[in-house]
């Protein structure tokens, strides 16, 4: 029952942080509980359908459709969250504003929460789908299954609590700074799904370019532990990283913190309205 | 800027470069949530194409963090691991859903 609890949260952990980011990072926008739920609900969806036509999936682009399958997913995540902090680099300041002289919600956040809606449901989806697969074999292995699958359902609750655990543990940031770490949070969460997206790739037999591995940390922190699947996520923590891993990272970024900057351009004197 | 372009750059690589044409190929079969052979051996240097067999009814996952590789076999059904190339060593994996029992290596020499 532990083992089948630990399989399922490990699993369940990656989604479970991101949706307390995106959480964290609507704080104060209408109508966000909305959109996650609808994001969350079109995960478990998505993620009971991908369950379903596995093999096929798997079996499609020569038996490479799952990993093109996965770097599209995680590659549309990263284009949803640049576009996010972008959006809030424009509007941040006015929200946080708003936020402080009302205490109330505010309206004009309705842009970015299908972007965020989109990534909370791919994160579901992705990790969604492996669950289902697992819980369905031990249901289907029928014997003894009972207490796994409650350690099965276990897992997705303790995968809930840390949801909330990541998202009170950010609003305890006060309301000046939120947003920037938030905006951090989510750059450096794209630029690592960037580099599994690629990684992805090379295992689909595309972008076999810069393949050696530039270290090795494995003996200080292993990616399957827990800590370090927390890390994998949150920052994109890889014991083994290719250079190419490498370079899209740092590339991601990049072109974030230059989008960024370019969004929150504007000319100090607007002709008149 | 120039890191953007280079960003760019491989996504047009990735984009354009065709799936090579590989060499060997390699079958794993998992039945009763273990793998055989337990023992892959493989050459150094090259990519290597791995058929993994799931001759179970429940899915498996094919997982080693030393090959970079974490994939799902469905049930009674086969899936394409693509790993290497590879310095001479041993790499272990695992079928991270019945760990326990679902244990391998691929040995490069």
């Amino acid at each position: 029952m532990l083992g089948a609890l630990i399989i399922v949260f490990r699993e369940v952990l990656e989604a479970g942080l991101i949706v307390g980011i995106v959480m964290a990072a609507t704080q104060g926008v209408a109508g966000r509980g909305r959109w996650i739920m609808i994001g969350i609900g079109g995960g478990i969806l998505g993620a009971a359908v991908v369950a379903l036509f596995a093999g096929a999936i798997s079996q499609a682009f020569q038996g490479s459709g799952q990993e093109l399958f996965n770097a599209a997913v995680l590659a549309i995540a990263v284009v949803m969250l640049m576009w996010h902090n972008a959006w809030m680099a424009r509007h941040g300041r006015e929200i946080a504003a708003e936020m402080r002289s009302i205490g109330t919600a505010v309206s004009e956040g309705a842009k970015p929460l299908t972007a965020l809606a989109i990534v909370v449901g791919l994160a579901v989806l992705r990790e969604g789908s492996e669950v289902v697969l697992f819980l369905y074999g031990i249901f289907a292995s029928g014997t003894s299954g009972n207490s796994l699958l409650a350690g099965g359902l276990l897992g997705i609750a303790a995968g809930a609590a840390f949801t909330g655990l990541t998202y009170y543990g950010l609003l305890a940031i006060p309301n000046r700074y939120i947003f920037s770490v938030t905006s951090w949070l989510i750059a450096l969460l794209a630029a690592g799904m960037a580099a599994q997206s690629v990684q992805f790739l090379n295992n689909a037999g595309f972008a076999e370019v810069l393949g050696r591995t530039v270290w090795d940390t494995s003996w200080v922190l292993s990616e399957s532990s827990i800590f370090g699947k927390l890390l994998h996520t949150l920052i994109g923590y890889t014991e083994r990283p290719t250079e190419l891993q490498l370079v899209v990272y740092i590339g991601t970024l990049a072109a974030m913190y230059v989008l960024m900057r370019l969004a929150a351009y504007r000319p100090q004197r607007p002709l008149a309205a | 800027m120039r890191r953007l372009l280079i960003l760019i750059g491989f996504a047009a690589l990735v984009t354009l470069s065709p799936a090579p044409v590989l060499a060997q190929e390699y079958v794993l079969t998992i039945k009763d949530h273990k793998f055989t052979p337990t023992e892959l051996k493989v050459p150094v240097n090259q990519r290597i194409v791995i058929t993994v067999i799931n001759e179970d009814a429940t899915a498996e996952e094919f997982e080693s963090n030393i090959l970079k590789v974490e994939k799902v076999i469905a049930g009674n059904s086969r899936g394409t691991v693509r790993i290497g190339p590879l310095a001479p060593g041993k790499y272990p994996f695992i079928g991270e859903f019945h760990e326990a029992t679902a244990k391998g290596v691929v040995i490069a020499e």
